[in-house]
């Protein structure tokens, strides 16, 4: 069976000690997380926690049968083969220069990111889509003068069954 | 009306139907105990609280209900431990009470402070930090619940001080129980996967059944063996399955895997269906993993669907209480029209492996350990609770103590934790003052938990100890001797106690047996001595365990004695 990475969501109580749970799960039972992203979801009692995993299908099929052994989990669903939206977000830093003033603001501006804080000599961009677009935005900001960058986990949705 | 915490932690247990607590005061549960002394239940001072948590799960498994202990903080929290871990690979129902120190200094390293929900919390089925008193009588009712229902487990609820010592108005206490959805009981239509089921089991020529300890945890034993007997399907029980099918049944093959049977190996090597009943494929069952079951269509009933197809390739699956699942299964079974394949063939060829290789042993001038377990079925007729300890004498137990009843067989199956014997059959004596309760042990796994004795006597609890003393921890032994060319590294026990004198210490009997003609008048006067008997057996130190497959090997390379492997 073909090793992917796929895209788990999961319905939790919002209790102190869930997120613990599942990545205990992980760890224990020989899984790894490859990125987490968590927020209360409608129902502020009730967390959604989408998190990205690399294994084959019968590795996601017996990972998602130990998280539904979790009391406080309320449903666990695997988004890799459904119709969904996927999106992750990147804060960039960059360092501005005399030198790279004017390229920077043309690339941000031709690309349509954002920029969300600025200072003398630096700006913080924010970039969201699917992380193909996020690993290009890198590609080209890279050598214009990237100074450090906070990348998060992936947020997914399911379209709705029509 | 105002209660305390205390006072609402003993309605809650009152509302459970709890009758018998196994615990160990300390500090944070003072206030509990100054309860308890105001109430209506037994409570079972252990020694140490292994011996507590062990005991609860010796309770749960004698009796089908929910075992219960109550440690302090800290230390008394962290020696409950292992116990929890064993019942967690057992799945047995336990609630584990633990005091803690006020909410206000969690997270400060407080005196006897240890963060026990997350110290347990890969070895419990659930856990919680009581963090409010509006929530304890609720939580502790779910408890009860969430131990006891699908596959059970241990659940341990930990209680702050203040928050046993707040007080709240009866009115505002919340007694709902409310579980969150539990996703693992979305099953499919069983009915369709039993017809389904029913057509595989009409084709096979071949077929096996594999029983676990889910049958007994189901408490299906009745509907499982008219299923088997309907069907005419030989049987091989796992070590915790061991009473879920008699063992004095023609159809009954003995345990397989590492140590089990010739015949129960060869029938799972050589099947062409097999039927597997709340069995979760341990490898000590399975062995090498390719080489099991290989010509087999394996069908496999459970009630927890991270079971099926865990290790062992499911070609259907029914995940359900097998109770329910085995009812319809024998009703359907019943109706016109299903008739079985012709099995005459296969039942004849198990026939002959029982007869080419029967489970044996040699008798010597020393003790044969198989000879005491025997002799102690025949004057027991059976009808004993029999708890182990871990090791040898817990296989030899499992082979030559024939289980014809449930509840029966009480030993440490997935953990395999040595200590667990002996506080498990206080437990079981606790819930079954009416039976024999005798625990199997070695010289060295008796030791492990030797101080409950002192509990054993205190509330005259009449267990007999059987202790199968070779002086060496004995399987470790038979391991070097096997694969590590006879260094006995560490397993020779040099300093055996004298175990009369120590019964004697306690306040128990202690005989001793050194000759074979001694063993029968040893376990007749040892049974027949009121109160705590401990009968030291002087066996035959270098005795094996067999047959054996060695570990990673294919179950039908066994090798069957010292001198005989299989053909």
């Amino acid at each position: 069976m073909s090793v992917r990475e796929n895209t788990i969501s999961i319905l939790v109580n919002n209790t102190p000690d869930v997120l613990a749970r599942i990545a205990g799960t992980f760890s224990g039972r020989g899984f790894n997380i490859e990125s987490i992203s968590a927020n209360v979801t409608i129902n502020p009692d009730v967390t959604k926690i989408i998190i990205t995993t690399i294994g084959d299908q019968d590795t996601v099929t017996k990972l998602e049968k130990q998280l539904n052994k979790i009391v406080d989990i309320l449903d666990v669903k695997d988004l890799t083969d459904v119709a969904s939206a996927q999106r992750e977000m990147i804060l960039i830093r960059m360092k501005v220069t005399d030198v790279n003033r004017d390229r920077l603001k043309q690339t941000v501006d031709t690309h349509g990111w954002k920029v969300v804080s600025t200072a003398a000599d630096c700006r913080i961009l924010e970039v969201t889509g699917d992380r193909q677009e996020i690993d290009r935005a890198l590609t080209v900001l890279e050598p214009m003068g990237l100074d450090d960058f906070t990348r998060t986990g992936i947020v997914a949705l399911e379209q709705c069954k029509s | 009306m105002k209660l305390t915490g205390a006072q609402v932690l003993f309605n809650a247990l009152q509302q459970e139907n709890v009758d018998t607590i196994f615990g160990f005061p300390g500090g944070a549960v003072l206030d509990i105990f100054d309860e308890l002394f105001r109430r209506d239940i037994r409570h079972i001072l252990v020694r140490h609280e292994q011996g507590a948590i062990h005991a609860a799960d010796g309770y749960a498994r004698a009796s089908g209900k929910v075992g219960v202990c109550l440690v302090t903080s800290g230390p008394g929290a962290t020696n409950t431990v292992t116990g929890i871990a064993n019942a967690y690979m057992d799945s047995i129902p336990v609630v584990i009470l633990t005091g803690q120190v006020a909410t206000s200094m969690i997270g400060g390293d407080a005196f006897q402070e240890v963060d026990i929900t997350g110290i347990t919390r890969p070895c419990t089925k659930h856990n919680v930090l009581v963090r409010r008193i509006e929530d304890l009588g609720r939580t502790v009712r779910e408890a009860f619940h969430i131990a006891r229902s699908g596959r059970p487990g241990p659940v341990l609820v930990d209680l702050p001080k203040d928050v046993i010592r707040d007080v709240i108005d009866e009115n505002d206490i919340s007694w709902s129980v409310t579980i969150p959805n539990n996703n693992n009981n979305k099953h499919a239509s069983i009915p369709e996967q039993c017809m389904a089921a029913i057509d595989m089991l009409g084709k096979a020529e071949r077929p096996l059944i594999i029983s676990g300890g889910g049958v007994l945890l189901g408490n299906a034993s009745n509907e499982f063996r008219t299923f088997a007997k309907k069907l005419n399907i030989p049987v091989t029980s796992t070590l915790m399955g061991l009473g879920g099918f008699p063992a004095s049944d023609p159809l009954w093959l003995g345990m397989p895997g590492m140590h089990g049977t010739y015949y129960a190996n060869m029938a799972i090597s050589n099947c062409d269906l097999m039927v597997a009943i709340g069995v979760r494929f341990d490898d000590r069952v399975t062995s090498k993993l390719d080489a099991f079951a290989p010509h087999a269509r394996v069908l496999h009933i459970d009630i927890d669907p991270a079971s099926i197809d865990k290790f062992v390739k499911s070609h259907l699956s029914i995940v359900g209480d097998c109770k329910p699942i085995l009812e319809y299964l024998n009703q359907r079974v019943s109706e016109n029209g299903f008739s079985m394949a012709q099995t005459q063939g296969w039942l004849n060829q198990i026939d002959l492996w029982k007869k080419h290789a029967p489970l044996t042993y040699c008798r010597s001038e020393k003790i044969k350990p198989q000879h005491v377990v025997e002799t102690l079925y025949r004057l027991t007729g059976g009808n004993a609770i029999i708890s182990t300890e871990v090791g040898q004498n817990q296989m030899w137990a499992a082979q030559f103590y024939h289980f014809d009843y449930p509840n029966s067989f009480i030993s440490s199956g997935g953990l395999g934790t040595m200590g667990f014997g002996f506080p498990a059959a206080i437990g079981a004596q606790v819930a079954s003052p009416d039976r024999i309760v005798v625990d199997i042990a070695g010289d060295g796994s008796i030791q492990m938990n030797i101080q409950e004795l002192a509990t054993a006597v205190n509330y005259n609890l009449p267990v007999k100890v059987v202790i199968l003393n070779n002086g060496f921890l004995g399987m470790v032994r038979q391991w070097q001797e096997m694969f590590y060319e006879k260094r006995y590294s560490h397993s020779d026990i040099d300093n055996v106690p004298d175990f009369v004198k120590l019964a004697e210490a306690y306040g128990a009997v202690g005989l001793r047996a050194t000759r074979p003609e001694e063993v029968e008048s040893i376990l007749r006067q040892g049974l027949d001595t009121p109160g705590v008997v401990v009968m030291d057996f002087h066996i035959e130190p270098e005795e094996g365990v067999y047959p054996m497959v060695r570990p990673g090997a294919a179950l039908t390379e066994m090798v069957l004695s010292k001198e005989r492997v299989a053909a």
